[in-house]
C-alpha cells in the first residue's frame, strides 16, 4: 500500500503494509531515532509523537492513520532544539539515562500548545501515561512550568 | 451461580398483572441473549416490556459495556472492572485529556499485536450516561430521559444500540475478551421490543 505522510515538514511516500506501526517507519524507514520504543503496547509514552497536531502514541500507530497525515517527531520540535520546552529540560538538567524524554517532552508540548499555562493537574493529568523508571517526575514537571513562565 | 441466576424463572409480579402464575422464560447460558419470541408467554405488555429490559440489562451491564459508562471520570478495564491503566481521565469532552486521549492510543479496529482495542469514536460515555453501580431500572429511567440521554428520542435509542459501531465492539473486542451476552443484532431487536411494548422500567430491586 502506497502512504504519503509528512514528517517534520518533508513528505514521503512509503510503499508499506499498512499496519506496520508508524514508529517502525520513523525509526527504521525514515531513521529518525529519536523516538523511542519502550513497551509496544502503549503503556509507557516513550514513543509519543504528534499527528495532526494530536498526542499520539506511534508503537501503536498503524501507518495506514497517517496517510495524508503531518507527523512531528522530537527531532522536528524545533529546528535547533531550541523550543522552550527543550532549553528548559537542559536548564533543569532534566534527564537521567534520558530514554523516556523525548516522549515526555512530545507530550508536555502538546500540553503546553494546548494550555500555555498549565495547573499541576493538568501536567499530572497529561504526562500520566509518559513513564520514567530513573523517576525524574520532579524535574519533568519543574521544566514544563519554567517553559510555560509558571512559578514551580 | 451468574448462569443460575440468568436460568432462573422470571417471576412476574403476580399482584401487578392478576396472573394466577408465574411466567416461565426459557433459560439461557451468561454467553447468550433471549429471542424476543420467547418473551411471548408474557401476556401483558408492560410486564413484557418489563422484562425485555431486564435482558437487555445483562448487555448494559457487562463489564465489556459498563466498563466505559464509570461512575466518575476513569473508565475501566477488563471482566473485574479495574481502573484504566495508563490513568486517563475523561477531560472536557469524554474523549481523554491533551497528551492522553483516546484515539492517541486506540484506534478505529482491535490491534491484535499490542492487544489494545478499538472501533470508531472510541470515548468513554459523559458522566450522566453511567452505568456502573446502577441497577436496571435506574438504568432504564435514564435511558428513557433526554437530559441524561444524549437527547435521543426512544427510536434513536434503539437505532443506537442496534448499529453503532462502538456499541457493536461489544461483540467483537479481540483478545481473549469476553464479549457482551448474544448478538447486536439480537440486543438491537430487544431493545425495539422493549420500545414497541411500551418502553417500561422494571421495579426496583429486580435483575435479569
Amino acid at each position: 500500500m502506497s502512504i504519503t505522510v509528512r514528517v517534520n515538514g518533508t513528505e514521503h511516500r512509503l510503499d508499506v503494509d499498512p499496519d506496520m506501526p508508524l514508529l517502525w517507519v520513523l525509526r527504521d524507514l525514515l531513521n529518525l531515532t529519536g523516538t523511542k520504543y519502550g513497551c509496544g503496547e502503549a503503556l509507557c509514552g516513550a514513543c509519543t509523537v504528534h499527528v495532526d497536531g494530536h498526542v499520539v502514541r506511534s508503537c501503536v500507530t498503524p501507518i495506514r492513520r497517517v496517510d495524508g497525515a503531518s507527523v512531528i517527531t522530537i527531532e522536528g520540535l524545533s529546528p535547533d532544539g531550541s523550543h522552550p520546552l527543550q532549553r528548559a529540560w537542559a536548564e533543569l538538567a532534566v534527564p537521567q539515562c534520558g530514554f523516556c524524554q523525548a516522549g515526555q517532552i512530545m507530550t508536555a508540548a502538546g500540553l503546553l500548545r494546548k494550555y500555555p499555562r498549565p495547573t499541576d493537574e493538568q501536567i499530572d493529568q497529561s504526562l500520566a501515561g509518559n513513564l520514567c523508571r530513573c523517576g525524574t517526575y520532579s524535574r519533568i514537571r519543574d521544566a514544563i512550568k519554567a517553559a510555560a513562565g509558571v512559578k514551580s | 451461580m451468574v448462569t443460575a441466576r440468568v436460568a432462573v424463572l422470571l417471576l412476574v409480579l403476580l399482584a401487578a398483572c392478576g396472573s394466577p402464575r408465574p411466567v416461565v422464560l426459557p433459560p439461557v447460558d451468561r454467553a447468550h441473549l433471549r429471542e424476543t419470541s420467547a418473551f411471548a408467554v408474557i401476556e401483558d405488555e408492560s410486564e413484557r416490556s418489563r422484562a425485555l429490559f431486564l435482558e437487555a440489562s445483562r448487555v448494559f451491564l457487562h463489564p465489556r459495556c459498563a466498563n466505559c459508562h464509570p461512575n466518575g471520570d476513569v473508565p475501566l478495564q477488563g471482566m473485574e472492572m479495574r481502573p484504566h491503566d495508563p490513568p486517563v481521565t475523561r477531560g472536557p469532552e469524554n474523549g481523554g485529556v491533551v497528551g492522553m486521549e483516546c484515539a492517541g492510543c486506540h484506534q478505529d479496529r482491535n490491534l491484535a499485536h499490542a492487544r489494545i482495542p478499538g472501533a470508531p469514536n472510541w470515548h468513554v460515555a459523559p458522566r450522566e450516561m453511567a452505568w456502573v453501580g446502577k441497577s436496571p431500572r435506574q438504568i432504564c429511567e435514564q435511558l428513557k430521559d433526554r437530559e441524561r440521554n444524549g437527547g435521543k428520542s426512544l427510536e434513536q435509542i434503539v437505532e443506537h444500540n442496534a448499529h453503532d459501531k462502538l456499541v457493536g465492539w461489544g461483540w467483537t473486542p479481540g483478545h481473549d475478551r469476553e464479549p457482551a451476552p448474544g448478538t447486536q443484532e439480537r440486543f438491537g431487536a430487544i431493545v425495539a421490543a422493549w420500545v414497541k411494548t411500551g418502553a417500561e422500567c422494571p421495579e426496583e430491586g429486580t435483575k435479569p
